[in-house]
């Protein structure tokens, strides 16, 4: 298989593969943006005292959670139309990625909240902390360092997922190796050197969710 | 019109059933191939053979850090480069084994890991085999954290099953697809697939939760 390997048409196709791996990496960049936004309002909505925005919330959070990404994204693409509503492809893509992902970082971010014991907001108020102040120094420090590693999980299940993007024909890195394999007849080409740079993107937030991790701890020791 | 195309949605509906089965059969078979392999995995992933716990992270890491869809398309179009032929159906089967496969390997690995030292240590004590001390004292107490993120990856399982449609396997997204050509009304065609796809999702997840509160209970009262 590999003397067959042809590393010219990667050199050749380089570029593309370049234009690619940046449209891969500010689509879910945009969508990581959106989906901690939709993220944190969803979690609100859950915890918050109405009835009414607790039970809309959890029936986007289900809705989304048991169904495929890909029945979702197609849900806009061919859905959006039929209701006369016109978006560019990678528009449409987008919703569909900050949708989905929000519901789970709404469950990221309320399972944070919910494992500071209460006890620590109670001591806040007895040592005569603003709210302001109990937020600053106690409750988003601990949320923040139970969630960090959830949550650069779902980025990196984000930056997968949007891989689904190249079905609606969106130019990223799987839609460059679909295009190698159409165009030269080349997928082992293709879709190895697609594979090789989500592995860049995978190891770099892996070793960032080690490090920020230990830094969350060391700074909580203080 | 609205009336007109959900009759000839109601129609197609045996369409949809088929596509039903289809994406039951294609998950249930990698549940159970990805189970197996996946507990191996983890015993080696968690055990004292170094060389194998290296390997075994390798190829976690390699599965995990690519995207589904791009691992479909290296088995479905690369292998045939080297010999091997295979029909859709297989294809997607192989692939969705071999993602739960390494998924499962970090749950079961986990969960051994999550097992008291001293446990091992008084079974040493007592005489048992490695392989005793494994079936009868550590993978005993391991299931319960095992449990309920098994039952939580089965869930990713039947949703990750929706990209085999792209290798032209007639699941219930594919069906979708196929439906949304003729009758082009995407919110309510997929309407149908997000809701045969909750069918399935949401007790499942439902049971992961149970399972969660169960265990947890027993564990702190012991």
């Amino acid at each position: 298989m590999l003397e067959a390997f042809n590393y010219r048409i990667i050199l050749e196709y380089m570029p593309l593969f370049g234009q690619c791996f940046l449209a891969t990496l500010w689509l879910s960049g945009l969508s990581l943006i959106g989906a901690v936004l939709v993220g944190i309002i969803a979690c609100a909505m859950r915890l918050s005292q109405s009835r009414i925005l607790r039970s809309i919330a959890g029936v986007y959070i289900e809705s989304i959670r048991s169904t495929p990404l890909l029945a979702q994204l197609y849900f806009f693409y061919f859905g959006l139309p039929s209701m006369g509503i016109m978006l560019p492809e990678w528009l449409t893509g987008v919703i569909a990625l900050v949708l989905n992902s929000g519901a789970y970082y709404a469950e990221i971010i309320r399972a944070g909240i919910q494992a500071i014991s209460f006890g620590q907001i109670e001591a806040g108020i007895a040592s005569g902390l603003s709210y302001v102040q109990r937020m600053r120094y106690i409750i988003l420090p601990q949320a923040l360092g139970n969630t960090i590693r959830p949550m650069l999980g779902q980025a990196i299940i984000l930056v997968k997922d949007s891989s689904l993007l190249s079905l609606i024909s969106i130019m990223e890195l799987t839609r460059a190796g679909q295009l190698l394999t159409s165009e030269r007849f080349a997928p082992a080409e293709g879709f190895l050197t697609t594979a090789a740079f989500y592995l860049i993107i995978y190891y770099l937030l892996k070793a960032f969710s080690g490090w920020s991790e230990k830094r969350l701890i060391f700074r909580e020791a203080h | 019109m609205w009336g007109f195309y959900f009759n000839e949605l109601m129609r197609s509906l045996p369409f949809f059933l088929k596509g039903l089965w289809m994406t039951v059969a294609v998950s249930g078979l990698s549940l159970v191939l990805g189970t197996i392999i996946g507990f191996v995995g983890g015993i080696l992933r968690a055990g004292r053979n170094k060389p194998a716990r290296m390997i075994v992270g390798a190829w976690v890491d390699l599965i995990r850090g690519t995207p589904f869809l791009v691992q479909i398309f290296v088995i479905f179009f690369i292998l045939p480069g080297i010999g091997i032929e295979l029909e859709a159906f297989p294809a997607a089967v192989i692939a969705l084994t071999n993602l739960t496969a390494s998924f499962i390997t970090e749950i079961v690995a986990a969960g051994i890991i999550a097992v008291p030292k001293g446990q091992r240590e008084a079974a040493t004590a007592s005489g048992l085999s490695y392989y005793q001390q494994l079936r009868f004292i550590v993978l005993p107490q391991a299931i319960r954290t095992i449990l309920p993120p098994l039952v939580g990856q089965y869930v990713l399982l039947v949703k990750d099953s929706s990209v085999v449609s792209a290798i032209g396997v007639v699941d219930i997204t594919r069906v979708g697809w196929l439906t949304v050509q003729r009758i082009p009304e995407g919110l309510m065609v997929f309407g149908l697939v997000g809701l045969l796809y909750f069918a399935i999702c949401y007790p499942l997840i439902n049971l992961s939760g149970f399972l969660e509160r169960r265990m947890t209970v027993v564990s702190t009262k012991l």
